[in-house]
């Protein structure tokens, strides 16, 4: 692949005296989906958090061909990163509205584009944010990052966690469609939803990378994606947009 | 009649005292987790400078907006040099912010002495007028009407401005509003001139109040500032608002129909009961 957005080398992430990530390697492409892959506690979460610096880290993060480790969170961000936590991180006091304005960057944000791919934020405008249902609370925190057209790569983490079928395929077109204009890595446990929108895959193992390549290759590969990822059928099946099996 | 009516506005000024100290204290904590214990401090720069400028022949108003901007700068000197340095250091952050609020009070009593200065009360504001046949202090009225301004303008504030914005997020969540590509800590700068400011502004009006300024006035007045927090519920400015007046006016009314000090005491046994029964205060709710 072309000279990698994002490249992570030797990622390590020390909390609470712990060591959680013993040295992630991972490359993110200039264009498309790539996945980030590991069973529950492989430490995907704590690799997006140490690449944005919400946590303390240490290693090599290149992005845009700058090394960023030595930035803060923000600085880092405002080179143009939407980021969707795994708790999706809204401001459950703050209106729909006034989430979405927070995450206002650009002189013209795209609120035609979030509107159109979820129209029930601009009906719920004035609702605060804290008693949105799950899937509609995902809207608002896909929609922060869709708003700034100047972000130039998305990190994205579960972001169809826990979420009805109907509204996963509404955020797996909402990821589609923005993959078509700003790469994305993207924590996915839904490996249908993978299939669907990943080129290249990461799997991380107990706070390494363990796996890196295409990733319809490894999800062909029954017996490996067992052993890497601990999925059989039934992790699929509990979070399964369906169709797809 | 008129005992209770000179009791209410009494106690309405306190407690509108309070409010000036505990919102700014409320929305640091809510903000930042810091629970400035030097903003008694800042009441107290802001009392001596309007007690110097008021002594210079600045005229009240001037005075109190000269008290007003000294302690405003000392909060935002306080917390660049202080507080941000210590920033992931809580525990001497907190400890910083004891050492101000000790080291305060002895320099201003090592410089105009440890005893009460008679302040400068204007003609205007000395007087008492007539209300339901209670002769009330003029001076109430300005603490309450301050207050109420202060109040306004930081619901204001919080709630139409973009920097009210990015308080609010991070009073619940600091580390997304850094992930928003958002400076969080302009914020904790702004906050901490705000709470400043209003704890300077209310350094001003307690030598109204109380006739006279000392170095233990802020000390006092933070405690209550604390125990309206705490009752009003960490980071919620209305809160603030509600428990001052309640906090004001059963110290009062206590101090006068029981012996004078069980107003204070009432006033913590309150804070105890009702920790005991909402643990998150009041409200709970910021603005
Ligand atoms: N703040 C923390 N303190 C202590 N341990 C932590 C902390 N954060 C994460 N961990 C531990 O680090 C490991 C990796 O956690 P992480 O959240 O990165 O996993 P994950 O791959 O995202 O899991 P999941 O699929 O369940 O979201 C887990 O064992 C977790 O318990
Ligand atoms: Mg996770």
């Amino acid at each position: 692949m072309s000279a990698p957005l994002l490249s992570v080398r030797e990622l390590k992430v020390v909390v609470g005296g712990r060591h959680i990530l013993h040295g992630v390697d991972l490359d993110v492409a200039p264009a498309g989906v790539t996945a980030l892959l590991g069973r529950n506690g492989a430490g995907k979460t704590t690799t997006v958090r140490g690449i944005l610096g919400l946590v303390p880290r240490s290693g090599s993060v290149r992005y845009d061909g700058h090394e960023t480790v030595g930035m803060t969170t923000h600085q880092l961000v405002r080179r143009g990163i939407g980021y969707v936590p795994e708790d999706r991180g809204v401001f459950a006091a703050l209106t729909v509205a006034e989430n979405l304005r927070l995450a206002e960057r650009d002189a013209d944000p795209a609120y035609d584009l979030v509107h159109e791919l979820f129209p029930e934020l601009r009906q719920r405008a004035r609702q605060a944010a804290g008693t949105l249902s799950g899937g509609q609370q995902q809207m608002v925190a896909i929609g922060r990052t869709l708003l700034n057209r100047s972000n130039r790569l998305i990190i994205a983490d579960e972001p169809t966690k826990g979420l009805a079928p109907r509204v996963v395929t509404e955020v797996a077109v909402a990821l589609e469609r923005a993959a078509q204009a700003v790469p994305i890595l993207l924590v996915e446990q839904n490996l249908a939803l993978v299939r669907r929108l990943a080129g290249h895959c990461v799997v991380v193992a107990d706070g390494r990378t363990a796996h890196a390549g295409p990733a319809a290759e490894l999800l062909a590969d029954a017996e490996k994606s067992r052993t890497l990822l601990g999925v059989g059928r039934r992790a699929d099946a509990a979070t399964g947009p369906g169709g797809d099996r | 009649m008129s005992t209770v009516v000179l009791l209410c506005i009494t106690g309405l000024g306190l407690g509108a005292l309070y409010f000036l100290v505990a919102s700014g204290l409320s929305l640091i904590f809510g903000l930042m987790d810091v629970l400035n214990f030097a903003h008694g401090a800042l009441l107290s720069v802001g009392a001596y400078a309007t007690w110097w400028a008021a002594s210079h022949s600045f005229g009240y108003p001037l005075a109190l907006l000269f008290g007003t901007a000294v302690g405003t700068l000392a909060s935002v000197a306080l917390e660049l040099g202080l507080i941000r340095p210590l920033y992931r250091r809580p525990r001497e952050q907190v400890l910083a912010t004891v050492g101000v609020g000790l080291a305060v009070p002895a320099l201003l009593s090592a410089i105009w002495g440890a005893d009460a200065r008679t302040f400068p009360v204007p003609g205007a504001l000395a007087g008492t007028f007539t209300l339901l046949g209670a002769s009330v202090p003029v001076n109430r009225l300005v603490l309450i009407g301050a207050a109420l301004v202060v109040l306004l303008a930081l619901r204001l504030f919080l709630g139409r401005t973009r920097h009210g914005l990015v308080v609010r997020a991070g009073v619940e969540d600091r580390a997304m509003v850094t992930a928003l590509g958002i400076d969080v800590r302009r914020a904790f700068t702004l906050v901490f001139a705000i709470g400043g400011a209003a704890a300077a502004l209310a350094g001003g009006l307690a030598g109204l109040y109380f006739g006279s300024v000392d170095p233990t006035q802020g000390g006092s007045l933070l405690i209550f500032g604390f125990v309206v927090v705490v009752m009003g519920g960490l980071g919620s400015v209305s809160g603030a608002a509600v428990a001052c007046v309640v906090v004001g006016l059963v110290q009062q009314f206590a101090n006068y129909y029981s012996t004078a000090g069980l107003g204070d005491l009432s006033v913590v046994v309150m804070l105890a009961a009702l920790l005991l029964v909402r643990p998150s205060g009041l409200t709970g709710r910021l603005a």
